[in-house]
């Protein structure tokens, strides 16, 4: 094929104008996205110096700035995690249901509400997890630590309001839930037709052929899906806002009334009433959140990466 | 191992269209069947029925009767995820499974059928089924690389390994050769010559020397007409085929004086 072949030929000879316009296009978005993300790098760096160098007693709660980030960090990351523990198993099982159980008209509706969910905005669900969710959640959790007590994660003592970090994992998981269904959905429906049939010609079940060739195959968009979703979660602010009323505490205890907050919650509650070095301190916040979101997305990419061979790609 | 096929009046569908007619032929075990015919004449889809791979496209349906050794495959109550492990399939284009390695390709259909199994004898099947495929000596040192990372012939015959590994009555290929170079297809006819001492194989070409140099029986397979739907001409021993066959399309086709 000549246009492969071309690019190891074509030194010195011309250029074609569409070639050359299409060349410099690209390569200058792709310099753009590098400026934009340097500048709001640099940006956040910045802004965020003065508050990690300052002084403790001038930090809100007077000590030093790492103590004021740590509770909102743990909260970030407590929510988020169980958030995703709750969502992928479940977008994977949808996916694999719509994309090899459900008759094909079912499975075109599904799909369809699966992006429409997508697109709800996040303070809808925030609405729905206070107004519905979290007193729907006060007699589970009761029953949760009385008879699940000794596990930390339900200890107690349940909250009377139910606005908890174990709501708001799960308001944040319905919330990612369509995303991650959709990239991994997307994935499985790629599945090459000749690698579901090689092992059902082996005398696989259904279920077989899901896990040796469906299952396998998805295993990146399944990450990137979770990592998606995870950005999502992490960042997610108005609903946190609106539900949680933090006290800043660090525990793993899911259903008590003593919550942490998250990052982005809380720079959008503190924001408004902020001057001077607390605005800086709440940048610096911002920072760490930019930071946690960069090394997760490296995380997931080099867990992609350690079986490319393997991948199906090549 | 080893069984014989018995096929008596097969119509074959998809949705409401009948792609093959009436087909009745009986596969002789321990020896290579070849199905020639013209392109769309319905060779892939016959195939397909005999290990019901057919049935997965949807609205594909089958009518008349299939015996493999007195067992009804299409019987009520004949599960067909049986009726696979018991007859293989190796598919026009390799589709080793990019996701495993070498080694667990060939053992993917055991891990199915018996649960657990001990390492050593896993290595000895492995060994004993690439053997059987002729492939050991060119990938013994890299069994733990991805299948996908060998070449197309190599691919082909670890896709045989893979179907041999489980033991299988019956061996079906769909041109298994179409995609490979001269080299790799001799190795492949080799391995078949070997292989139908202990299996039944039936094996679809349009490569008419091939089927000549490897199968003991031909069928050949033919469309009557444009719109009407394909059925087997006539079948018998290969060497009448190719040189007396009693029909005169099966003349015309071999000698490529076909339409
Ligand atoms: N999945 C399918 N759905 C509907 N019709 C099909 C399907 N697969 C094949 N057919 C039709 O069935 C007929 C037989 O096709 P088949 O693939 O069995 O031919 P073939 O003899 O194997 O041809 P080739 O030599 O080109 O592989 C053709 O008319 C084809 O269009
Ligand atoms: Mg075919």
């Amino acid at each position: 094929m000549p246009p492969t072949t071309e690019k190891t030929r074509t030194r010195g000879a011309p250029q074609r104008p569409g070639d050359r316009i299409f060349a410099a296009a690209s390569t200058g978005s792709g310099v753009l996205i590098l400026v934009i993300l340097a500048g709001v790098a640099a940006f956040l760096v910045s802004e965020a110096w003065p508050a990690i160098t300052a002084p403790a007693e001038d930090i809100p709660g007077d000590d030093s700035f790492v103590v004021y980030v740590w509770p909102l960090l743990f909260g970030t990351l407590l929510s988020a995690f169980f958030a995703l523990l709750i969502a992928t198993p479940l977008a994977v099982a949808i996916a694999l249901f719509i994309t090899h159980y459900a008759p094909r008209r079912l499975a075109a509706a599904l799909g369809y509400v699966i992006d429409l969910l997508a697109a709800v905005p996040s303070i809808i669900f925030g609405l729905w997890g206070v107004a519905e969710l979290a007193p729907r959640t006060v007699e589970p959790t009761r029953w949760l630590e009385e008879n699940l007590g000794f596990i930390p994660l339900f200890e107690g003592p349940a909250s009377a309001t139910g606005r908890t970090i174990l709501t708001i994992s799960l308001v944040l998981a319905v919330m990612i839930l369509p995303i991650i269904t959709s990239v991994v959905r997307e994935a499985f429906l790629q599945t090459p037709r000749l690698h579901e049939e090689a092992s059902l010609a082996l005398g696989a079940t259904r279920w077989e052929m899901i896990r040796m060739a469906v299952l396998p195959f998805g295993r990146s968009a399944i990450v990137g899906g979770a990592m998606l979703g995870l950005g999502r979660a992490l960042g997610e602010t108005m609903a946190v806002a609106i539900l949680l009323s933090p006290s800043g505490n660090v525990s793993f205890n899911l259903i008590s009334s003593a919550n942490p907050s998250t990052i982005a919650a809380n720079i959008a509650l503190t924001f408004p009433e902020s001057s001077g070095l607390t605005i800086n301190v709440l940048i610096a916040s911002g920072l760490v959140l930019f930071a946690v979101t960069l090394l997760v997305n490296m995380g997931a990419r080099a867990v992609i990466n350690r079986r490319r061979e393997f991948s199906g790609a090549n | 191992m080893a069984k014989r096929i018995e096929v008596n009046g097969l119509d074959i569908y998809y949705g409401n269209f009948l792609a093959v007619q009436g087909v009745s032929m009986t596969i002789q075990p321990q020896s290579v069947t070849a199905l020639i015919g013209p392109s769309g004449c319905g060779k892939s889809t016959f195939l397909r029925t005999l290990n019901r791979m057919h049935e997965l496209v949807p609205g594909a349906r089958v009518e008349g009767k299939v015996v493999m050794d007195d067992q009804d495959l299409y019987g009520a109550d004949v599960d067909p995820v049986n009726v696979r492990r018991q007859i293989g399939m190796v598919f026009q284009r390799p589709n080793p499974f990019p996701t495993m390695s070498i080694y667990d390709n060939v053992v993917a259909g055991v891990k199915l059928n018996s649960k657990r199994m001990k390492k050593a004898d896993m290595d000895a099947l492995v060994e004993r089924s690439l053997r059987a495929a002729n492939l050991w000596d060119e990938v013994k040192d890299r069994l733990s690389k991805p299948g996908s990372g060998l070449s197309g012939g190599q691919q082909q015959r670890l896709c045989i390994a893979r179907a041999v590994a489980v033991q299988p009555e019956v061996l079906l290929m769909d041109e298994p050769c179409s995609a490979l170079d001269p080299i790799s297809t001799m190795a492949i006819e080799d391995l078949m010559m070997q292989l139908k001492s202990e299996y039944t194989i039936v094996i679809v070409t349009h490569n008419m020397q091939q089927a000549a140099r490897v199968s003991d029986t031909t069928g050949f397979f033919n469309l009557k007409a444009v719109g009407e739907p394909g059925g087997l001409v006539e079948v018998d021993a290969t060497d009448k085929i190719f040189s007396n066959p009693s029909v005169q399309a099966t003349e015309d086709y071999i000698s490529g004086r076909f339409g």
